[in-house]
Order: structure tokens, then sequence, then C-alpha cells
């Protein structure tokens, strides 16, 4: 079968220094693959390779077979590719409900009517709050973004990307910066999203215990080298995975984890 | 619902106390001053919907403005001072400004917003000098004066015409600004890359949104014009830009009431000063005073007066809604 996304040899250098280094990989429709790697190892700038929002020196990517190397961000948002982003990224002067109902709305290709008041497309406006439902930020909705705690600005960047209703989604350390408490809540998010069996979902995260039990595969970055490609437990058994991420200066992390 | 029908029995009941006003108050300087700050009213709202609405700075609006003021002004001294002239010269104004914003706006917009600034900056003193030179047209800085069309002679029916226009360019730009494309312009101004990754190709709504500035822009020239019957470049000038910025930030930007209320500001302001100046010299430098009334308020009121009363207002409303809430908790 057709893999929905391929990567063959996607590079980019920023100057001196090679972030992504020749990456090739497949990742099969319906898929949930996660990419782990130490800090710095590449990982958001793959992803930045992947939605448009930088292009690769060389390599090319590949959505369903068509290229899209050259597709800017916005062309391949439309192709069915939604990203959550790292660093927060919402409207933050705009309450939590219009930031939902703006993603619905482009979803729905309501792009250019300028003579009807946006209140009149109520359907945009109940499907915002039973998304909002859906991430446990309903008694939020009219707060402005930028009042949000940190966790809940997560899920609001969630809840975007559930509005925009991709058909790939990639999510960027989506528990990043969470309280305890609200790490669960997201990981939940996420295994409802896959259970439903819908979308193909690419899985950025740190701390690889997290995700172990939801991906179908995994994928190490190291030093903007693809350095493994495998299911949960090859990774975990794979000697250099274990020297490269494991060991050395990412012990602690795991230590706390475990 | 009910609340929004509050609101516009207010704003009708405004609209209906101002069609009243000459003819309770019998005052021809007043009903002047007020024609005037109309007209600058629809100038600072149509540049609040690029500032307050879209996030792009121009520097060139005073061209747009100029536009509809010698397509009005030439048309009407050289074809004949008819209220169909009249018109036609309004929309020839706005064409004008239609298709040179949509120029400037594609060429420009993709750039970073400071480009756009120094390119329409650029721009609208290319239309300067045009206008200075081309003095068969337009005399240059001497300017001309004109006949406005007959019926304008009463000034009342200039005055209830130009409340006309000013009610008008408002609801428009209300639904306008109300509309889904209105609500991505404001994600456009809030975050340019997030309103891309959910979609939206900005790029369109940055172009339109500077051609809906821009034609507005050129009406109120039109009927500044007609309010004076004489024109000049100085209403091409960066003054008439300043002015409009002045005004937005003064009123508040991102609200269209914003500019309406700073456009009353700062007339009766130069009105004030300029009685002042007669006996004080001093005043009659009014754009030191702005100078410094723009300082303070970017300091102490950022939101202008507009914002910064609709934030107080919806403040209170947050902290009723929390005290309720409290209360139904604890109950
Ligand atoms: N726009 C950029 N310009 C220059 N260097 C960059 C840029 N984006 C990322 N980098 C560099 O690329 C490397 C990989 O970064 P990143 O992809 O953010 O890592 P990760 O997400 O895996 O922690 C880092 O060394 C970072 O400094
Ligand atoms: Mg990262």
């Amino acid at each position: 079968m057709e893999p929905v996304i391929k990567t063959d040899n996607l590079t980019i250098r920023f100057g001196g220094q090679i972030a992504v280094d020749h990456v090739s990989c497949e990742i099969p429709e319906k898929h949930f693959k996660s990419i782990i790697g130490p800090n710095g190892a590449g990982k958001t700038t793959f992803f930045n390779l992947l939605s448009g929002e930088l292009k690769p020196t060389e390599g090319e990517v590949y959505l369903k077979g068509e290229r899209i190397t050259h597709l800017s961000s916005i062309e391949r948002a439309r192709k069915g590719l939604g990203r959550s982003f790292q660093i927060t990224n919402v409207f933050p002067n705009l309450t939590v409900l219009e930031n939902v109902r703006l993603a619905i709305q482009s979803r729905e290709k309501i792009y250019f009517q300028m003579l009807r008041y946006f209140t009149s497309y109520k359907h945009l406006i109940e499907e915002a709050e039973h998304i909002l439902e859906q991430v446990l930020l309903i008694d939020k909705k009219d707060a402005i973004a930028s009042q949000l705690t940190h966790g809940e600005k997560r899920k609001l960047e969630i809840a975007m990307l559930l509005a925009l209703d991709s058909e790939i989604l990639l999510l960027d350390e989506p528990t990043a910066g969470m309280s305890l408490e609200e790490v669960p809540i997201i990981l939940d998010v996420i295994r409802n999203i896959k259970e439903k069996g819908e979308k193909t979902i690419l899985l950025i995260e740190h701390k690889m215990d997290l995700i172990l039990d939801l991906s179908d595969s995994i994928m190490v970055l190291f030093n903007g080298q693809l350095l493994a490609d495998g299911t949960p437990e090859e990774i975990m058994r794979n000697e250099l995975v274990e020297s490269a991420y494991l060991g050395g200066m990412y012990n602690d992390d795991l230590a706390g984890n475990q | 619902m009910g609340k929004i029908n509050l609101k516009s029995v207010y704003f009708w009941l405004i609209v209906l106390v101002f069609v009243l006003f000459p003819f309770v108050i019998d005052s021809r300087p007043m009903t002047i001053l007020l024609t005037q700050i109309f007209i600058f009213a629809i100038l600072a709202m149509s540049y609040d919907i690029l500032l307050g609405y879209t996030g792009i700075v121009s520097f060139g609006h005073a061209m747009f403005f100029g536009f509809g003021a010698y397509a009005t002004s030439v048309m009407l001294k050289n074809i004949d001072s008819s209220l169909t002239v009249f018109f036609l010269s309004i929309i020839v104004g706005m064409v004008i400004a239609g298709i040179v914003s949509f120029l400037i706006g594609l060429l420009t917009l993709r750039l970073q917003s400071h480009f756009f600034a120094m390119f329409t900056l650029a721009v609208s003193g290319l239309f300067l000098v045009l206008a200075e030179k081309w003095r068969s047209l337009t005399q240059g800085n001497d300017g001309f004066t004109f006949r406005a069309p007959e019926i304008f002679s009463d000034r009342i029916n200039f005055y209830l015409f130009v409340l006309f226009c000013l009610v008008l360019v408002f609801l428009l730009l209300r639904l306008f600004v109300n509309s889904p494309f209105g609500k991505v312009l404001i994600a456009v101004k809030e975050n340019e890359t997030r309103t891309k990754a959910l979609g939206y190709k900005t790029i369109y709504y940055k172009v339109v949104s500077s051609v809906v500035a821009g034609v507005a822009a050129s009406l109120a020239g039109s009927l500044y014009v007609v309010s004076l019957r004489f024109v000049n470049t100085s209403m091409m000038a960066i003054d008439v830009t300043l002015n409009a910025l002045l005004m937005t930030i003064i009123g508040g930007v991102g609200t269209l009431v914003g500019p309406i209320v700073g456009a009353a500001i700062i007339e009766l302001a130069k009105h004030n000063l300029s009685i002042l100046a007669k006996t004080y010299p001093i005043f009659e430098r009014w754009i030191i005073f702005f100078g410094i009334i723009y300082i303070l308020a970017v300091i102490f009121f950022p939101k202008g007066v507009v914002g910064t009363l609709k934030e107080k207002w919806e403040g209170r409303k947050m902290v009723r809604q929390q005290a309720m809430k409290q209360k139904e908790d604890a109950a």
C-alpha cells in the first residue's frame, strides 16, 4: 500500500549545521508513529519540513505519492496535513472559542464570505464547543487565550488541530511543560483519536515511556540523522538507541519516569 | 439576543439625534464642524481596517483620500457641478483607489510589514509629486476652487448626506469585520503564521483589507473637497495619514466606534486650539500638542479611549460572572 507520507533523503542545513540529515522514512495510512530523540536532534525541524514551514536544502516530501516539497504550508494544510506547535502558537487576544471556530471555518472552506455575520454560522460555534468539551476546556471557552495556563494552551492547540479534522496530525510535544495531572488528560485525548482509527498520527515526544503503548512504530532522531525506526519493542532492544539516547546524559530523564 | 437589540436601539437613537441636530441647533459653524468630524470619521475607520483589524501599518493612506479629492474636484469643475457628476466622481475615485491599493497590496503585502509601510510612503510621495507637477489639471499647491452641486449650497443638506455616508460606511464595515472573512483578518493580525497553518491564504485577506480601506478613504476625500469647495495638494500630504493614524490610536484601534470618537476629539481640539491661537500664537503649532497627546495616549491609553472603556466594561462583566459562579458553587 502507498505510504501517506514519505520522505526521501530529507535534509536541511542552517549555515554549516545540518539539522536534518538525509532522513528517509515512510508512514503508512492510519499509522501512529512517534519520533523521539534528545533536545536539538532535529525533531521540530523535521516537522517543519513536513508541514512546509521550512523548505529542505535537499530531498523530497511525498504525500500519498504526490511530491509536495515545493508546496507552501497553506497548501499542505489544505491537503490534510495539520500540525500543532511545540511552542504554543494560538491567537493570543482571541477567546478560546474563537480560536477553535477559526479552525473549523477553514475546514468548512468558508474563506471569502464577507456579507454575513459570523454568528449566522451557528453550527461552527456549536462544533467548536463540542471539541472544547472533548479536551476538557469548555468552561474556559470565553477566556482570552493569552490568559490560559500553559497546560490549557496546549489543550487549545490540540482542540484547534481536531477542529481542522486533518487526515494527518503532526503533534509536537503536546505534553511539554504540562503539569503532572494534565499529562494523562492529553494522552487520553490522543488515545481517543487513535482509537477512532481515522487518522495518521506523528507524535514527537521527549519522554519515551509515555508513548510506548500508543505507538505502532517509533523512529529515533539523533543529530539530525535517523538512528533507528521500528516497533516499540525493537527500539527498546536496539543497542544503538540505548547508547546514544537512553545512555549518557538522558539517564536522569529515564530515571525520573520509570 | 435582547442585548444586541438594545445596542441597535442605542445606535439608531444616536443617529436620530444627529439627524435632528441641525434643525434644533441652528448654528452654521457647528454644522460645518460636525460635517468635518463625520468625514474624518470615515477616513479614520478606513485606516483602522488596516491598522486595527489586519495589523498592517500604512503610511500612504493620504493618497487614497487624495484620489477621491481630485476625482471629485476635477470632475465637478471640468464637466459640470451636477449631482450626477458628483456621484460619478465618487465612483471614479473609488475605482482608482481600489486599483492602486490592489496593486500595491499584491506587490508588497507578501513582504515583511515594514516594507509595506515604506512602500506605501514612497508611492504616496510619488502621487503627491504627480499632483504638484500636473498643474494643468490640479494647479499644484495653489489648488483651485469649484462649484458644489446646487443642492449642497444648503449646508444642512450636505450635512445630512455626509451623515448618511458615515452611517452606511459604518454599517458596511461592521458587517465586513464581523463576517467570517473579517474574523480571519483579525487572526492575521494576531498571528499570521498560525493563520496560514490553518489553511488560510493570508495574502488575499491582506490585499482585500487594503482595497476596502483605500476605497473608503477615497469616499472621505470626495466628501471633504465638497465641504471646502476647494482642492490642493495638501489633501495628499502625509499630514492626512498622520491625522488618520492619530484619530485611530486615540479613539481605539480594533474597534469601529473608536476612530469615530477619535475623529471627534481631534477635530474638536483643532477647532478650539485655532480659536485659542488667535490670542496665543503658540497654539498655531497644534501638531506639537497632538504629538504630546499621542505620546500620552500611547503610554496611558494604549487601547485608546473606546478600547479602554470597553476593557473596563468587559472586566466588570467578567467579575460579575465570576461572582455569580462562586455563588452557584457555594450553593
Ligand atoms: N530556523 C533555524 N535556524 C537555525 N538553526 C535552527 C533553526 N531551527 C532549528 N535550528 C537548529 O536545528 C537543530 C535542531 O532543532 P530542533 O529541530 O528544534 O530540535 P528538537 O525539536 O529535536 O529539539 C538545533 O540545533 C537548532 O538550533
Ligand atoms: Mg522540538
